[in-house]
């Protein structure tokens, strides 16, 4: 089956001012990712690598370049149609989890489907809590959890939506190898069975491993 | 993400994030500031309608039509209409007969109902106990008063003869509600039935008569009847109503409602402060969660309506709730203050908790929505780094909705657009100061704090770092006070003055047509029985027919009353010296040299309404001769100062010679009833009026708002603490974080307790300190311009601001913190 190309960035440049003048974090980075494919972005702290990723889901605009998801150029798009565009084919995993200190487990899975509107959103956030191995920890909130539990959450989280592409910020980076592992496991273990697209950004050098492919970034460009 | 998803999503998590606590610090002060603000309008509402009620006594109605005509019923259908109670009264001076006794009478004919407000007291015999009278006298009865049947030789029982008809003495009067304090009555009264007034033949054409229709109902109902009569009322019939009635009333009412009005604002305000800072820590709080909404698909919309479900919700519940606990707290204060309050409050009204409710909303918007709007405003990437934070709003945006507000607020408690514009515009130089200041501060502590020791240094660099909420606090705390010590000279200058006004020296007897020959037998006789006579001076009648020369009936005057003075005979006086109560505005008071001379001073209502002028040559007759006078001086007269006063007064000297009699007032309490009825039978020209009901009715009026006043200060001082008190604990989990670090790091609980004290410290002394210099400035702009007060400074203002500000936010300081330094500082940090 032909893989279809499902994010697309065009020479994406991204500048800051700062007291010492203008910063290039992202300097014109051009690249393609099909369908199902795992991408890890590996560098130096400081290399662009979270920027480059926020620029790729749309949480952020290019000083200037293209990028496009699923075809969509979100870099066209305004802050709600990028919103919409998150809502319907995009999930994230977060280094520090951000999970909704307010929401139990099972709620905070909810959440993304039912800012879709979506009335079967408890029947459907059990599913994948189960599947994270977390169903009789449903009722359970953030503080009550162990850090590997709360990612597990984070992770069902990100994938109650099927979406198309998963974008993941140190998804292991809080958490010991031994948890570190097993989240890796469930974390590609996901990504086979809803055939997603997987982008994250990683300094476990084991974790980046395992991705098909891996792209280094240093002082804002692709090496 | 649908509108109605996104209000569902905020319903559902509302219940969720109740659950965890995280809406009840914004609940509760929600909750507070209502209750505060519906606390005082209901206390106001219900203290100012028994005020009304009780002035309403000196007309014995809400209302009294004068006419020199019959009125008859013809208003009254109307007064019906409008759910109003109505009597009528008919006055005229008569000779009442016992055999051969006579003695010109002033007879009072009532309708049953009158009268409408207050009752009429009387009393088994002549100067007797007096007890409140059950209706009117039955047909073929009468009530004179003691005077009467002093004057007649009369007693309970006998037979009187008015005009053509013979009644029966069932009561005496001691007083009427509506006797007034002015010279109506300078003869002897008695009250008689409507029903016997055909029969006494005493209403004959040409006979001079005067009629008036008593009204009273609701005050809304009273105030559309008259505005109706207004309308359709002859050019004739004069109007009055409490105002007019007694000038101490309508000045104490008037003034009572204005400082109650300040005190409503004072709860606006402190109900904005702590609205506006608890809204800006839901917005922080909440910022990761709009992030994180957003990065999962939320638009800036739905973010926004969700979080505005959310505290729409928390509104509603916190203004019924609050409306309900300050509806229980005044009932409280009520109780505690009961043995306080002679007369039964009415019922409380609607009005406040409406008025609670479209505040609190309109509160809500102005002050909460701008927060609202930065956090749809948040950008996703903060979920990536947590610096990023909303752009700031514009000027407008960040304080538009608050100013309007404020405005619409201010205009509907006050009821006037000058003093809303004054509010509104004191408020925000206070908030312009305030912020300068603030920032000032924490300029000038960030430069010193290397030169200080640990404590000092890490109270000094939490105020430099949380440079924004440091100014914020100052700004807030420092309204708040301001707000509370305006307040405080308010209702200082305010119960000064009403005390000053009627003190209990206050002469309670008045006498007129004492003869010059008996002047000081009389003034003898009221002194060996321990009176105190305070002012004796002559009076004359007298005519005004020329003004400069020219006809005084011919001239064009600015008014009725211009008219009035020159129609009809005037009351004159001579005196040598100017009465305390008289204060010289124009020229100057005669000196010795100009004793004989034809000098005149005039009162300055009639230099007003007669468009007079120093220099002017005023031309009377007097007694059937011509005297002729220059206006050497005009003056302000305190008319309620229970003294006699005059509107003419000539230089000593000129009328010395002319014929008249003395009046005076004393302060009197006879040893012996009987004491009154021999100086009668002594000195049987002499008027007598026992102005006590008169005085300890305006006293309970103003007792009841001096109570008013003083109550609801209680009551605002209480929000305002608390209010400021859940102000200052908005920072606390910062502070809670940040002292756990602390000790982590091996400071003692001293040295942190005395940080975090000190930072309060500084907060609380420089808020007080600028709020008790916006509360003098506010003050005698206020008491100045708004309450017609003379401004007394308050100098220990200052000093009891600043400390007394500067305890209680260190009080509410430890308090936020006393649970990190009580429990261990891992578990705080753990907690996050």
């Amino acid at each position: 089956m032909e893989r279809k190309i499902v994010l697309k960035a065009q020479d994406l440049t991204r500048k800051v001012s700062s007291p010492e003048g203008e910063l290039t974090i992202v300097d014109a980075v051009s690249l393609e990712i099909l369908s199902g494919e795992s991408v890890a972005l590996v560098g130096a702290s400081g290399a662009g690598k979270s920027t480059l990723l926020a620029m790729l889901a749309g949480l952020d605009l290019p000083t200037s370049g293209q990028v496009w998801l699923d075809g969509r150029e979100l870099s066209a798009l305004g802050e709600d149609a990028r919103a919409r565009v998150r809502a319907d084919r995009v999930g994230f995993v977060f280094q520090a989890f951000h999970l909704v200190q307010s929401l139990t487990a099972l709620e905070n899975v909810m959440l993304p489907l039912e800012l879709t509107g979506r009335t079967d959103a408890r029947d459907g956030a059990r599913t994948i809590l189960k599947r994270v191995g977390l169903d009789e920890r449903g009722g359970h909130y953030p503080r009550q959890l162990s850090g590997g539990e709360q990612q597990r959450v984070a992770l069902a989280r990100a994938s109650v939506t099927r979406p198309a592409v998963l974008f993941a910020d140190e998804p292991t980076g809080n958490l010991d190898t031994a948890t570190g592992d097993s989240i890796c496991q469930l974390l590609f273990d996901l990504n086979r069975e809803f055939h997603t697209t997987l982008v994250l950004v990683t300094h476990d050098a084991r974790l980046a491993a395992r991705c098909g492919r891996t792209l280094t970034m240093s002082a804002g460009r692709l090496i | 993400m649908s509108q109605r998803a996104a209000v569902l999503l905020g319903l559902r998590s509302l219940a969720r994030e109740w659950r965890s606590g995280d809406l009840a610090v914004l609940f509760l002060a929600l909750f507070v500031a209502v209750a505060a603000l519906t606390g005082v309008g209901f206390l106001a509402d219900r203290i100012d309608r028994a005020m009304q009620l009780q002035a309403s006594e000196v007309l014995g109605a809400d209302l009294r039509l004068y006419s020199p005509e019959v009125i008859g019923t013809r208003y009254d259908a109307e007064a019906e209409k409008q759910g109003l109670r109505h009597a009528r009264v008919t006055w005229t001076i008569s000779v009442v007969l016992k055999g051969d006794a006579t003695q010109l009478t002033n007879v009072q004919v009532v309708s049953t109902g009158y009268p409408l407000r207050g009752k009429a007291r009387v009393a088994d015999r002549a100067f007797g106990e007096p007890q409140p009278a059950t209706g009117i006298p039955a047909a073929g009865e009468i009530w004179p008063d003691s005077r009467l049947l002093s004057a007649l030789g009369a007693q309970v029982g006998d037979v009187l003869t008015v005009g053509a008809a013979s009644l029966r003495v069932t009561r005496v009067l001691i007083s009427r509600p509506d006797q007034g304090s002015g010279f109506v009555d300078l003869v002897p009264s008695l009250l008689m039935n409507e029903a016997d007034l055909a029969a006494t033949q005493l209403i004959q054409p040409g006979s001079r008569a005067t009629y008036a229709a008593l009204f009273a109902g609701g005050r809304s109902d009273t105030q559309a009847f008259a505005t109706w009569l207004k309308g359709h009322k002859t050019a004739a019939e004069r109007l009055r109503d409490i105002a007019d009635a007694s000038p101490q009333v309508g000045r104490a009412t008037e003034r009572a409602a204005r400082f109650l009005s300040m005190a409503s604002l004072a709860g606006v305000l402190l109900c904005a402060v702590a609205i506006a800072m608890t809204a800006r820590r839901y917005v922080q709080r909440h910022l990761d969660l709009a992030a994180l909404l957003k990065t999962l698909g939320a638009t800036r919309g739905s973010v926004l309506l969700l979080c505005l479900t959310q505290l729409v919700c928390i509104a509603l519940v916190a203004t019924v709730s609050g409306s309900a606990a300050g509806f229980l707290a005044q009932m409280g204060l009520l109780a505690v203050l009961g043995d306080l309050i002679t007369t039964e409050l009415p019922p409380p009204g609607w009005m406040p908790l409406l008025l609670g409710l479209a505040a609190a909303l309109l509160l809500l918007i102005g002050f909460a929505l701008p927060s609202m709007l930065r956090l749809a405003r948040v950008p996703a990437m903060r979920v990536l780094r947590r610096d990023i934070g909303p752009p700031p709003l514009g000027a407008i945006l960040a304080f538009g909705p608050a100013a309007l507000t404020v405005a619409l607020l201010v205009a509907e408690v006050t009821g006037d657009v000058r003093t809303a514009l004054g509010f509104v515009a004191g408020l925000t130089l206070t908030t312009l100061a305030l912020t300068l200041v603030a920032l000032a501060l924490v300029a000038v502590v960030s430069r010193l704090r290397g030169r200080l020791g640990v404590a000092w240094r890490y109270g000094a660099a939490n105020l430099a770092r949380r440079r924004a909420e440091s100014v914020v606090q100052i700004v807030a705390l420092g309204l708040g006070l301001s707000a509370l010590l305006l307040l405080t000279i308010l209702r200082g200058n305010l119960i000064d003055d009403w005390r000053a006004q009627l003190p209990r020296n206050a002469p309670n007897y008045f006498f007129v047509n004492i003869p010059p020959q008996d002047r000081d037998a009389f003034r003898g006789m009221i002194e060996a029985d321990g009176g105190k006579l305070s002012r004796m001076l002559p009076m004359i009648r007298g005519r005004l027919v020329t003004i400069n020369g020219a006809p005084a009936d011919k001239r064009r005057f600015n008014n009725q009353r211009g008219e009035g003075f020159a129609g009809r005979e005037q009351n004159l006086t001579w005196a040598t010296e100017i009465g305390p109560d008289n204060r010289i505005t124009e020229g100057h008071w005669f000196t010795a040299a100009e004793a004989g001379q034809p000098l005149i001073s005039v009162a300055k209502d009639m230099q007003t309404s007669m468009g007079l002028k120093l220099g002017d040559k005023l031309g009377f007759d007097v007694a059937g001769e011509s005297v002729e006078a220059t206006i050497s001086s005009f003056r302000e007269v305190h008319w309620d100062s229970m003294q006699p006063n005059f509107f003419l007064m000539f230089a000593p000297g000129l009328l010395d010679g002319a014929a008249g009699t003395w009046m005076g007032s004393a302060q009197y309490r006879p040893t012996d009833p009987a004491s009154i009825a021999a100086l009668v039978r002594r000195f049987p020209s002499v008027s007598i009026f026992d102005m006590d009901d008169l005085l300890s009715q305006l006293r309970s009026i103003l007792d009841k708002a001096v109570l008013a006043v003083q109550g609801v200060f209680v009551f605002t001082l209480l929000a305002g603490v608390v209010v400021l008190l859940a102000a200052v604990q908005v920072t606390r989990d910062e502070r809670r974080y940040e002292s756990a670090m602390l000790r982590t790091l091996g400071a003692s609980r001293r040295t942190v307790i005395a940080g975090v004290l000190l930072e309060f410290l500084l907060i609380g002394s420089l808020a007080g300190i600028m709020a008790a210099a916006a509360a003098s400035v506010g003050g005698y702009i206020v008491s100045t311009r708004l309450l017609d007060l003379p401004f007394r400074p308050e100098p220990l203002m200052w000093l009891g601001g600043a400390l007394g500000s500067a305890a209680l936010v260190c009080v509410a300081g430890y308090l936020a913190t006393r649970s990190a330094l009580l429990q261990p500082p891992m578990a705080t940090l753990r907690q996050g």
